[in-house]
């Protein structure tokens, strides 16, 4: 798939049927491809800048086995999520190793991650991509059941989230497929060589 | 202007600033909503389907639920239209900010303005120099709200071009996008500010986010279609429409300068403009 022309890829994909997917995840999700277009139920964990680093210090205030991590900082009021949708992504891609190698085994989040997170899902997880901006769509696709370090505020805090079929796209899978890179590869050959995509 | 008068300028400003904040984080202007559409239609890639099936569901969903498209309810920038009849006076910068106030805790928003520092969250929106409020005069007193988020403006860049340059305006917007890569939450909305002095091409291009998006003129054409050729797609994963549209704005600058500045926009381009009651 890598190297083919992105645009040119339509057709067959929409009519896959859709996989259904419940939390704790587990080997099942090695058979995932780079499109699939996936339903997630069960739990999830919100988690931004902040909380990957209160983490990574002071430890993970959840079992991470075969949990799965959403990069999104939700509106919450009367104990309700308003709106939820994905953060991104790759903020997050230096903070993301230590929770792959504790057994967490799904990020979602927008954008996609870089080569490095790339390497670490390889053999074990999966980078789901939510559509940016569907806040009000994936809050009427869950309940809220908790918080771990509400201290660091309404946009940074952990908040234990219950999904009822949240609609995803494999973004990354665990064979290494990255539908990110490919679209940045054909993008850097459309702009030519007098545009380098690192020059922010 | 006695007392009286001044707290119900105070409240009607107020108020109308309540109901743009709370108008543009929930439904999407018109022309934007048919862009979308539009985009959607000429869609041939099937992730990228996916992708505008759950943006029209996510826009629905919205306006059914009257709650924010978004999560990221932006950081609030103002722009005021004063007629003569209105004093320009302190009490407009408090009225605004008040407005945010009340839309932070009912709409509800998401609290996201913090101090740049010490990064401590002010808890309604508004802090030293935010919202941030451009006054200027107009025929009729209004306040028009665009919730800014921060993934389309962190990849936005101003760049300060030679005169000899003008050429290359194109490849620093077309630039722009391609680091951006899926970051600013595609299809986006391009507002391109180009002349002025190093602080006025950003506003001009932030401007620039407030025209109308269903009409661009030749230029804005040829810049939309030289991103479009990029298939960045929606949200990165590829597709025929990576900016649903270019907007540009000029002002004239010195004959040494060319700031260029491109604000990033993301396909929830919200804005919203209520006419002040007083």
């Amino acid at each position: 798939m890598l190297g083919e022309p992105p645009c040119n890829r339509g057709g067959g994909l929409v009519n896959k049927a859709v996989i259904q997917l419940t939390t704790p995840l587990g080997d099942e999700i090695l058979a995932l491809h780079a499109g699939d277009r996936v339903e997630l139920s069960g739990t999830v964990y919100t988690a931004r800048d902040e909380a990957h680093l209160r983490m990574k210090n002071e430890g993970i205030p959840f079992d991470p086995k075969g949990a799965v991590i959403y990069h999104c900082g939700p509106v919450v009021k009367d104990d309700k999520i308003v709106a939820a949708g994905p953060t991104t992504s790759a903020r997050m891609n230096t903070l993301s190793g230590f929770l792959l190698d504790r057994g967490v085994r799904g990020l979602i989040g927008k954008g996609g991650m870089d080569a490095t997170v790339r390497e670490q899902l390889r053999g074990r997880g999966i980078y789901f991509a939510f559509t940016g901006g569907c806040a009000a769509l994936a809050a009427s696709h869950m309940t809220l059941k908790g918080v771990h370090f509400p201290d660091l505020g309404m946009a940074e805090a952990v908040w234990v989230i219950e999904l009822d079929r949240l609609p995803l796209v494999v973004g990354i899978d665990a064979q290494g497929n990255d539908l990110f890179e490919a679209v940045l590869e054909h993008a850097q050959r459309a702009a030519g060589p007098g545009q380098r995509r690192e020059c922010t | 202007m006695h007392r009286g008068e001044t707290e119900r300028l105070r409240e009607a400003l107020a108020a109308a600033t309540y109901r743009a904040m709370r108008e543009a984080v929930i439904y999407l202007p018109a022309d934007v909503k048919q862009a979308i559409l539009h985009a959607r239609a000429s869609e041939t890639h099937a992730v990228a389907e996916g992708e505008y099936e759950n943006i029209a569901k996510n826009i629905a969903a919205a306006e059914r639920l009257g709650v924010p498209l978004c999560q990221d309810t932006g950081v609030p920038v103002v722009y005021l239209t004063l007629p003569r009849r209105v004093p320009f006076s302190p009490v407009l910068f408090d009225a605004v900010a008040e407005g945010i106030r009340r839309a932070t805790a009912e709409v509800p928003l998401r609290p996201n303005v913090v101090d740049p520092i010490t990064r401590h969250n002010t808890g309604d929106n508004t802090g030293t120099g935010i919202p941030a409020v451009h006054v200027r005069p107009g025929v009729r007193f209004t306040v028009t709200v665009l919730p800014k988020g921060a993934g389309a403006e962190n990849v936005s860049r101003v760049v300060m071009l030679l005169p000899s340059q003008v050429e290359k305006i194109e490849e620093i917007v077309v630039g722009t996008m391609l680091a951006a890569e899926g970051r600013p939450c595609p299809p986006v909305v391009l507002g391109v500010g180009i002349g002025g002095t190093f602080d006025s091409a950003p506003a001009l291009a932030k401007e620039a986010l407030l025209q109308p998006i269903d009409r661009m003129d030749v230029f804005e054409q040829k810049l939309c279609d030289a991103v479009n050729r990029l298939g960045i797609g929606p949200m990165g994963l590829g597709g025929n429409t990576t900016a649903l549209a270019v907007k540009v704005k000029t002002a004239a600058c010195h004959t040494a300068s060319l700031p260029v500045a491109v604000n990033v926009q993301c396909w929830a381009n919200r804005h919203a403009t209520v006419e002040v009651d007083w």
